[in-house]
């Protein structure tokens, strides 16, 4: 199990209770709703069982994650919108819906599915306020599940498999126009999730399975907002920064606490927006540390790790002690066996090794 | 639009081109052999999935899997229809396509276990068991995509000049999507040999039908396509068996596509986690239950003397045995090397 990081910026108010990632999503949305009734949320099973109130069926489902669990009792079927599995139409149909005057939260079940209505995200909600020379805003939020379930420990058995397990935000924060954000605690996805439902543009919220239910931490009741575009410092360190992105920042922190034991401080910063990268948070540590490791569920080639090791060589080589490392999944897809799995995503020991080999 | 609850009495026997033959002359036509594989089939599908059901429940990580259970007249009916080189390609649920287009039980059921044994070697998992061997060219979860496959290999059938038939399931939940109606309007155009079998069992996942579509019978929108539309009563599988010959025989011919409604009703939850009646009634599931696909075959087959009890008990011992022994196989086989995960790519990683 997950806890919330410690944050540097906001003490947590006194009407904090634990809260799983996804109770904050949900609560985020919900919060927002009361306060905009412009905002609407769509997607296949957002709420389930569409149509059957007269039979005492309402909210069978909530989407993959159980993150809009509810919002269909308080809201009504009017503003959640369950929709037929058609992503290209309903994700088009959101953007249509919010250039012209609604705030949509719109749910591709998993990031796999990208693939279904990849033109809508990637043609048409990026490029609009661009190419229509701003005549027009597209408050659009394109919620996400990612990744994979996890199976540590298993020694048999599988998962998900190469369709419903990929990670895929380097394709979308590769897009201009569009902001990508990663929350990796219940705290933050709240905060990053209310960001982006204010936001006047699309943005990508990337929710992972694992975290889904496992980050658990407290969580104010009340509204507040974590700027888009700014990483965090989770865990001070002198020796070696390891930049962890979702899922993966939990890696590093664990990674962290072992090398604490052979006296190698590391610093942990939680990159948390993918698109406005955060450069000066990871330039900055980097400087104080010296060292960076890169720690990235995304498969390799073309991924945010890199690219983010290519911006601290492009802006940060001078105060470099050693060569940028980063730790991806490998290059092949997400393979079905639990024991091939648990191979694929970068692991705790992996990053220590990484860091050992960087100190010599 | 449904009424109340989901309208599973399933009288209509609609057909925009009424080319197939009553059921009379159906079974009139039905050898005892063919009879005998068509139980073989339902209930070999039947017993692979109420054991699958039992190791999940009993904790067995069998990863994600969605149980056919229920639709096996589907299955077993349009494969029936089709000759061992003709090909399939499925949707999600494929437990039953996979069985009874001949996939190895053990060999699934490996791969259920992330065993190298299995017919991916444990890279895919339940919802993409392939076995071109068979025919079988994949389960696949991305809704609507085992069409368009189809229709590729309908065009490759054409081009290679060889007389195969692909048959494509996918659910009413896909009739939706835009890859089928394009895969539709390329096997039409194209004049194709492709059966595309809808398996409308009421629901995707909690989404009830008569809240995504809005006809009565998606089998109508293939007049839209200039390709025959059949509806069928899937819970019968001499009437899907029917529909199918009547399809599979055009496609053969060159005539071209066809399009088949097998109304139908899954038994279980969307996937092994789910509980349905947070979306639908006990009533509606036990109306559908009364109708089961096999037990009326059971009935049928010895009411008409066309087999006996005894060798209906036979059939069920011996899949009893194959299902046990898929198990056996798949507990005593290895997992994959670890240097599998790299293996089976076309771009290496450095």
């Amino acid at each position: 199990m997950f806890t919330c990081h410690p944050h540097s910026e906001t003490a947590l108010a006194e009407t904090s209770r634990a809260l799983t990632f996804s109770q904050a999503i949900n609560e985020a949305i919900r919060l927002e709703m009361r306060r905009d009734s412009s905002i609407i949320v769509l997607g296949e099973d957002v709420a389930g069982a569409a149509g059957r109130a007269h039979l005492g069926l309402i909210d069978a489902w909530g989407g993959p994650l159980r993150a809009t669990r509810g919002l269909i009792t308080e809201f009504g079927p009017t503003r959640v919108i369950d929709t037929p599995i058609a992503e290209m139409g309903f994700v088009g149909a959101a953007v249509g819906a919010a250039m012209t005057g609604l705030r949509p939260i719109v749910e591709v079940m998993f990031v796999d599915l990208i693939g279904c209505c990849y033109d809508q995200i990637i043609n048409q909600a990026a490029k609009m306020h661009y190419m229509m020379g701003g005549q027009l805003e597209l408050p659009l939020v394109i919620r996400t599940a990612y990744g994979t379930y996890g199976f540590e420990g298993r020694t048999y058995g599988g998962g998900a498999a190469a369709q419903h397990s990929q990670t895929l935000y380097a394709v979308l924060a590769h897009i201009p126009g569009l902001k990508v954000v990663v929350p990796s605690t219940a705290y933050n996805a709240k905060g990053l999730m209310i960001a982006a439902i204010r936001d006047n543009g699309p943005v990508v919220v990337m929710e992972h399975k694992f975290l889904g239910t496992s980050a658990k931490g407290p969580v104010p009741q009340e509204s507040y907002v974590m700027p888009i575009g700014k990483a965090e410092v989770v865990r001070q360190g002198r020796d070696v920064t390891l930049c962890g992105i979702g899922r993966m920042t939990h890696v590093c922190l664990e990674a962290a606490g072992d090398l604490a034991q052979e006296d190698i401080n590391a610093e942990v910063v939680d990159v948390l927006t993918l698109s406005p990268l955060d450069e000066s948070t990871i330039l900055e540590s980097v400087k104080r540390t010296r060292r960076l490791v890169v720690v990235d569920e995304d498969t390799p080639t073309a991924s945010m790790a890199r690219d983010i090791a290519a911006r601290v060589a492009d802006k940060g080589f001078d105060w470099l002690d050693a060569p940028i490392k980063t730790l991806n999944a490998p290059n092949t897809p997400v393979p079905f066996a639990a024991v091939l799995e648990a191979h694929y995503v970068p692991r705790a020991h992996q990053v220590v090794a990484a860091v050992r080999e960087m100190l010599g | 639009m449904r009424g109340e609850s989901f309208d599973n009495s399933l009288q209509i026997r609609q057909s925009l081109e009424t080319q197939t033959m009553p059921n009379d002359e159906a079974w009139g036509s039905l050898s005892r052999q063919q009879a005998r594989w068509i139980y073989r089939h339902l209930n070999l599908i039947r017993q692979f999935e109420d054991k699958l059901k039992w190791l999940v429940e009993t904790g067995v990580p069998v990863g994600a899997v969605h149980y056919y259970t229920g639709q096996e007249a589907v299955a077993v009916g349009v494969c029936a229809a089709l000759e061992a080189h003709d090909l399939i390609a499925s949707n999600h649920r494929g437990h039953g396509h996979c069985l009874a287009k001949g996939v190895d039980a053990s060999r699934m059921m490996a791969e259920l276990y992330g065993k190298v044994t299995g017919t991916n070697r444990a890279k895919g998992g339940s919802m993409h068991i392939t076995d071109v061997r068979v025919g079988m060219l994949g389960v696949n979860p991305i809704v609507g995509m085992g069409a368009a496959h189809a229709v590729g290999a309908a065009l490759s059938a054409k081009v290679r000049n060889s007389d195969q038939v692909v048959a494509t399931f996918f659910g009413e939940g896909a009739a939706g999507i835009g890859v089928l109606h394009e895969a539709m309007n390329l096997a039409a155009v194209w004049k194709l040999p492709v059966v595309f079998v809808c398996e409308n069992n009421g629901y995707a996942q909690a989404t009830p039908v008569e809240y995504a579509i809005p006809v009565k019978n998606i089998a109508d929108r293939a007049a839209g396509y200039n390709m025959p539309g059949t509806v069928v009563d899937g819970q019968d599988v001499i009437d899907v068996l029917q529909a199918a010959k009547v399809a599979v025989k055009r496609a053969r011919e060159r005539q071209g596509p066809s399009f088949i409604e097998c109304k139908t009703y899954r038994y279980y939850g969307h996937h092994q986690g789910d509980n349905p009646h947070r979306y639908r009634t006990v009533e509606e599931e036990e109306t559908a239950r009364s109708r089961d696909c096999i037990q009326r075959f059971r009935k049928q087959v010895i009411e008409r003397s066309l087999l006996e009890p005894e060798e209906l008990e036979a059939l069920e011992a011996e899949n009893s045995r194959v299902v046990d022994q898929a198990v056996s196989f798949a507990d005593a086989s290895p997992v994959p090397d670890l240097k599998e995960l790299y293996t089976d790519v076309y771009v290496p990683s450095p």
